[in-house]
């Protein structure tokens, strides 16, 4: 019962940061139909940027917070000068600019920081396990992973569906050229949601890195796999999709790490991933989409 | 001359002949630093000639080939010891033997995952591809008593045969000798089955899947044979790197090798095998050329990374592409998806 209640809140914990990733994957799909392999990388970049603010100011906090804020600028820039032009593209051209950009944000943080240097991000709280009635159940650590992510999301939702910003974004996303004709400015919103992506993105790393032994610039692509598979399960339209997604996969692949071994999650995500595709391609909350001609 | 024209098949043995004495030139004459990069050369050639008419050639994507290659490199890591002599070395044709068998092993591994593959579209596709990629090291830890985890398993060498012994001929030469073998084996092969029915089914389920459908063509069958034949080059390509490294292990097979052989592909101009051409010397050359500058050890992979976004953005039909441009040919077949000829 102890290690069962210990997977599940870290299959819980885990699920909130791929749900993380697969939102900013899901934001970026439905206003543009590419889907960013770049979004991990991007993620990675913002950490470092974390990394030095902490080092210089030595507040975690601050660290946080200029995380976030390059994750959106990040998100912006990479929309302006890349994939501005890619969006417009077929399918395959835009995941090879993905991951063209993918390899070169990577090598560029391999070049600024040298891997002689071990450098990590640190947990904002500690990560014992907190006891009820003399089980553990929950780190501070958990409880603050679940609680941002949760934060993040809400003020996302409500951005989307309760405010003006939010309506013009999903009309550019739905409806460009009506939405053009209303005198939306299109490419701005695009923009705007691939700030938001960014935004997640870096959330999400700032999250997980902790757990990870060192930050480097690959730290990321294992769990970009983990949020792809996130927001696959979910449907890559739905942002509500997305959570559940991520909350899923996280359980499921806690689980499997958990009582069979942790080597296996990698290859448990792909058998889930495939599962999921060739059973239910549209995922579990997507409205069912016929092939284009 | 209008033999040559109308006889394609003579064609690709004289292209394939001349590629095959340059080659063949080039592991004579490099010294002996630069043969093993003839060597990963011709890996790159192997891997990059399937690639191609996966991606280019089919309209698939693979952001997973290194699992497919290391696939071929654990066959040659598990085949070879069983025929090694006391030196832990084997001979010619036992390695030959094992680049066939890890050719066979890769090719019904790649129609498996061609399966899956077949009912996949677009980002689905290289983002389950990028999963099977991601997936290798846990597998070879999970199954650590078949694969040895981390460390890998040692690829035996070839015993030099006496005659080139005395000639002084190293190992590491000879190795590149059966590398340049097996790329000049697969560009005639894949040259040959791109412009025949096969080549043009996997063409036409490219274009148009319906179209193709509706002139009886079973669109999942071509494209599992499609991934089925870049899986074969990619075994024997693994194969091939397992013998230059003298192992096999998930580090050598992971995310890097794969966006380096798609980087190749793209950067040469997708579809095109004179693409593959131009790209797996760009991206052996330009590794090369930067570590002699002794820029950064991440001074390449940014170079391609750059490059990778700047060819899709500006010159999709890539290197091949713009040299196609130049000799003032157009393009033979209307720009697809992916680019160019």
């Amino acid at each position: 019962m102890e290690r069962f209640i210990l997977f599940t809140v870290n299959g819980l914990a885990f699920g909130a940061i791929y749900a993380s990733v697969a939102l900013a994957l899901v934001i970026i799909w439905r206003a543009t139909r590419v889907l960013n392999f770049a979004q991990g990388a991007q993620a990675v970049a913002s950490a470092y940027v974390a990394w030095v603010v902490t080092d210089l100011t030595g507040s975690y906090w601050l660290g946080l917070a200029a995380a976030l804020v390059s994750g959106l600028l990040l998100g912006a820039l990479v929309q302006l000068t890349v994939f501005r032009r890619a969006e417009s593209m077929p399918p395959l051209n835009a995941v090879i600019v993905g991951v063209g950009l993918l390899i070169f944000i990577e090598a560029v943080l391999g070049m600024i920081f040298s891997i002689e240097h071990t450098r990590t991000i640190d947990a904002a709280f500690g990560s014992t396990k907190l006891r009820i009635a003399d089980t553990p159940l929950v780190s501070p650590q958990d409880l603050f992973v679940i609680g941002s992510v949760l934060a993040v999301m809400v003020a996302i939702g409500w951005l989307m569906t309760k405010t003006p910003v939010g309506l013009r974004m999903r009309a550019a996303a739905f409806a460009p050229d009506t939405a053009r004709l209303m005198g939306v400015r299109v490419p701005r919103m695009l923009t705007l949601g691939w700030a938001l992506a960014g935004f997640a993105g870096a959330l999400a790393a700032m999250l997980v890195l902790p757990t990870s032994a060192e930050l480097v610039p690959q730290a990321m692509d294992g769990v970009f796999v983990l949020g792809f598979t996130a927001a696959v399960v979910g449907g890559l339209d739905s942002p509500v999709g997305a959570v559940v997604g991520g909350i899923v996969s996280g359980l499921v692949l806690s689980y499997t790490s958990g009582y069979l071994s942790s080597d296996l999650l990698y290859p448990a995500t792909l058998v889930l991933l495939i599962a999921v595709l060739l059973v239910k391609p549209e995922g579990l909350f997507s409205s069912v989409q016929a092939r284009r001609v | 001359m209008s033999v040559l024209r109308n006889s394609t098949l003579l064609r690709h043995l004289l292209v394939t002949a001349s590629f095959a004495l340059v080659l063949f030139l080039a592991v004579y004459l490099v010294d002996d630093f630069s043969v093993n990069q003839v060597s990963t050369l011709a890996v790159y050639l192997c891997v990059c000639f399937g690639l191609t008419v996966l991606i280019g050639g089919n309209g698939q994507i693979s952001l997973g080939h290194a699992a497919l290659m290391a696939v071929g490199a654990y066959t040659m890591a598990k085949f070879l010891p069983s025929y090694a002599d006391e030196f832990g070395q084997v001979s010619v044709g036992v390695v030959l033997a094992g680049l066939l068998l890890a050719i066979v092993v890769t090719t019904a591994v790649g129609a498996v995952i061609g399966l899956a593959a077949a009912r996949l579209r677009g980002p689905y596709l290289a983002g389950a591809t990028l999963a099977l990629g991601v997936a290798v090291p846990g597998v070879t830890t999970y199954f650590h008593d078949t694969f040895n985890g981390e460390q890998g398993l040692p690829v035996a060498s070839p015993v030099v045969p006496e005659s080139m012994a005395s000639a002084g001929w190293s190992i590491d030469r000879l190795v590149a000798l059966i590398a340049v073998g097996c790329a000049v084996v697969v560009l005639f092969l894949v040259a040959n089955l791109k412009r025949s029915g096969f080549g043009r089914h996997l063409a036409a389920v490219r274009d148009h899947e319906i179209a193709a459908q509706l002139c009886g063509l079973s669109v999942p069958r071509e494209q599992v044979k499609a991934f089925a034949l870049s899986a074969a080059t990619a075994g024997l390509g693994g194969g091939v790197l397992g013998l230059v490294l003298q192992g096999a292990n998930p580090h050598s097979f992971g995310l890097v090798l794969s966006l380096t052989v798609l980087g190749a592909v793209v950067i040469g101009g997708l579809g095109s095998l004179r693409g593959a051409l131009w790209g797996s010397l760009i991206v052996v050359l330009l590794s090369r050329v930067l570590s002699e500058l002794e820029v950064n050890d991440n001074a390449p992979a940014a170079a391609y990374g750059l490059l990778l976004m700047i060819v899709m953005l500006a010159a999709p039909g890539g290197i091949q592409g713009l040299v196609a441009r130049l000799g003032g040919h157009l393009p033979r077949r209307s720009p697809q998806p992916q680019g160019g000829n």
